[in-house]
């Protein structure tokens, strides 16, 4: 589809506004981070003495819980963590024992690869599962596809990914069980990583693709039942163009600008999965710091993961302006 | 779910589409045949087929988790590392774990704990939910503006996440599980019953009824209420998988329920070190346990889903 030039400056100024929306939503959730912190019966400085703090003195326990600035009303702790959050200090990690800003540089870009191969991953299959589903509603290939579908949606992504380790890893021996690097090594090397990505994005990718079978099949197969395919069937056209040239192009679209509202469940299966092949990500360090209630990691990561979601749905918004010129940019 | 506030009402209003009765669209275009009318035919025999399967599994695992504790207690389940790791055989159909238990009874426990946790967790979910709906549906104008927004603002934050944040500070316990279940899911019930609520109001009988009288009180459980709750119990109904899945993820994570209610969740996780030895039965079955009945429940929630909109029909049942 050539196309002149895109409306970068509407584009631009809708991305400025979300952005300025963004500010409100992100102050809101580090709020409600230290709000749920305030009302649970989770103890910072019990935390961070740690055994220590079963013998320590009152006065000593008094004295930390000032050093920490625990004992300033909620209010005065948010500020306090937000202000020192824009100057780029998120504070340090208790169970990785490093500040947590190199905890997050160290680990974005793992969770990253994982991620962008799997979503990649899912798109490719998804679409072509989806795409061989439409061509005939209600037939044989298309109720296995869509009865995979539901049972893939319901199954949990960490039971995959065990069972493939145990498939994989255990009886075929193809492929590592998990880390970054095999043991005895700390050589990342990109085969070495090539080899131990493949397995946690192959899960990550099976947990995605229900959602994308499903609505690129409802989306071509309505196509197929509209009338620009009506016409180019009764041009004559070859079915193959019929399908990939017009109902895919048109079912395809709503779909893919839908892609950036998936962001919310690609974390949640990188969660599971990280934690099952221990791949070194962001997300397995969340589950890791909750474990230990980590708050200052736990709360850096949260915030993180809610601009990811806003990030997504700016992504997705812009596509879907971009595709469908009466939506506009006014969002 | 984007666009599931305005949904309703376009049900309402659409034109006839093909989940209309044969012969209305033959009646609009004459000497137009309709190949493959979805809805009819070996498709609406196939619904029958699997809502009836479905129901069928329901009920079996409902009695299960009823009636298998009552039979045999778990206490007859000693320790017996003799008998550990035995692949699935007719004594033990689906083999015995790591000390020697056998993983069906096991199973149908673990079952047991997760649909319990589900239930409560998807009821809280649903009556927050509606409750918030509703309000800010009758309530309109700034307070419902108010509401959405929050609703925008949790929908942000990636539900696993905010699922593991709270337990992590509350843990541990059931209810702090059955709490992050609730805070992360009520989104989507308080939507959909906003949007029921909004539609509701417009509607003549509502106008007539306050028009002849009726007090705020007497429109709202006479004509709002029935109209909402066969909404609220299908958010229910659709609610009790999530949450299900919802708190196996946390305990897979060794977040959720403490070691000892050993739900499905807590079987997987505990597998682990039996999975690395070659033993795939204890991975296996729990898993399979957590599947059934989520996708039962979700076919039937499907088949009552095309009763009360009938447009809605079929996609993505979870």
């Amino acid at each position: 589809m050539p196309r002149a030039s895109l409306p970068w400056a509407a584009m631009a100024r809708m991305t400025g506004r979300r952005a300025l929306l963004a500010v409100p939503v992100l102050l809101a959730v580090t709020f409600g981070v230290f709000a749920v912190a305030a009302a649970s019966p989770f103890d910072p400085v019990r935390a961070y003495a740690g055994d220590a703090g079963l013998t320590a003195s009152q006065a000593n326990l008094d004295q930390l819980r000032h050093n920490l600035g625990v004992d300033q009303p909620l209010i005065g702790r948010w500020w306090h963590w937000l202000t020192a959050a824009l100057t780029g200090d998120l504070g340090d990690s208790a169970t990785l024992r490093a500040p947590v800003t190199q905890v997050i540089g160290e680990r974005l870009g793992w969770s990253v690869l994982l991620c962008a191969l799997a979503f990649l991953l899912a798109v490719a299959v998804g679409t072509a599962l989806g795409v061989a589903a439409a061509r005939r509603r209600g037939g044989l290939l298309d109720r296995a596809v869509t009865s995979l579908a539901y049972t893939l949606e319901a199954a949990p992504p960490f039971w995959l990914g065990l069972l493939a380790v145990w498939l994989f890893a255990l009886k075929l021996g193809v492929l590592p069980a998990g880390g970054l690097t095999d043991t005895g090594t700390d050589l990342a090397t990109p085969g070495q990583i090539a080899r131990h990505v493949a397995l946690p994005a192959l899960v990550l990718a099976v947990s995605q693709l229900p959602w994308f079978v499903l609505y690129v099949r409802q989306g071509v197969g309505d196509a197929l039942e509209e009338d620009p395919v009506r016409g180019a069937r009764a041009r004559g056209l070859r079915e193959r163009t019929v399908l990939l040239h017009h109902a895919l192009r048109s079912g395809l679209l709503p779909v893919l600008t839908l892609i950036g509202s998936r962001v919310p469940e690609l974390i949640t299966g990188a969660l599971l999965v990280e934690t099952v092949f221990s791949w070194p990500g962001i997300a397995a360090a969340t589950v890791e710091a909750a474990t230990a209630v980590d708050f200052p990691l736990l709360a850096a990561l949260t915030v993180l993961a809610t601009a990811a979601v806003l990030a997504g749905n700016l992504l997705s918004d812009l596509l879907y302006g971009l595709a469908d010129p009466r939506v506009g940019f006014d969002g | 779910m984007a666009d599931s506030h305005t949904s309703t009402r376009q049900e309402a209003t659409a034109a006839p589409g093909p989940g209309t009765a044969p012969g209305t669209g033959a009646a609009l275009a004459p000497g137009v045949t309709w190949h493959r009318r979805p809805g009819t035919g070996h498709r609406r025999r196939t619904r029958t087929v699997r809502v009836w399967v479905s129901a069928g599994l329901v009920a079996a695992v409902v009695l299960a988790v009823l009636v298998v504790p009552l039979l045999v207690p778990l206490d007859n389940q000693s320790v017996d590392l003799a008998r550990k790791l035995q692949a699935p055989s007719l004594s033990h159909p689906f083999g015995t774990d790591e000390v020697g238990r056998d993983l069906l009874l096991r199973c149908v426990y673990g079952l047991r704990v997760s649909l319990l946790v589900g239930v409560v967790a998807a009821l809280v979910a649903v009556g927050l939910g509606t409750a918030v709906g509703a309000l800010a549906g009758a309530l309109g104008g700034w307070a419902d503006r108010a509401v959405m927004r929050l609703v925008d603002l949790f929908s942000s934050v990636p539900h696993l996440l905010l699922g593991i944040f709270i337990v992590a500070m509350f843990r541990p316990g059931v209810w702090p599980v059955i709490l992050s279940v609730a805070l992360t899911h009520w989104l989507s019930t308080a939507r959909i019953v906003r949007a029921e609520v909004l539609s509701l109001r417009s509607r003549p009988h509502i106008d007539a009824a306050i028009s002849g009288g009726a007090s705020r009180w007497r429109v709202a459980v006479r004509h709002l209420l029935p109209g909402v709750l066969p909404q609220a119990g299908l958010a229910a109904v659709l609610m009790v998988p999530h949450a299900i899945w919802h708190e196996s993820a946390l305990s897979f994570l060794g977040l959720g329920l403490p070691a000892h209610e050993a739900s499905l969740g807590i079987m997987v996780n505990a597998a682990r070190g039996s999975l690395l030895a070659g033993a795939w039965w204890p991975t296996l079955f729990p898993g399979l346990f957590l599947i059934v009945p989520t996708l039962a429940l979700a076919g039937l929630a499907g088949a009552w889903r095309e009763r009360i909109n009938p447009r809605r029909r079929s996609e993505l049942m979870l």
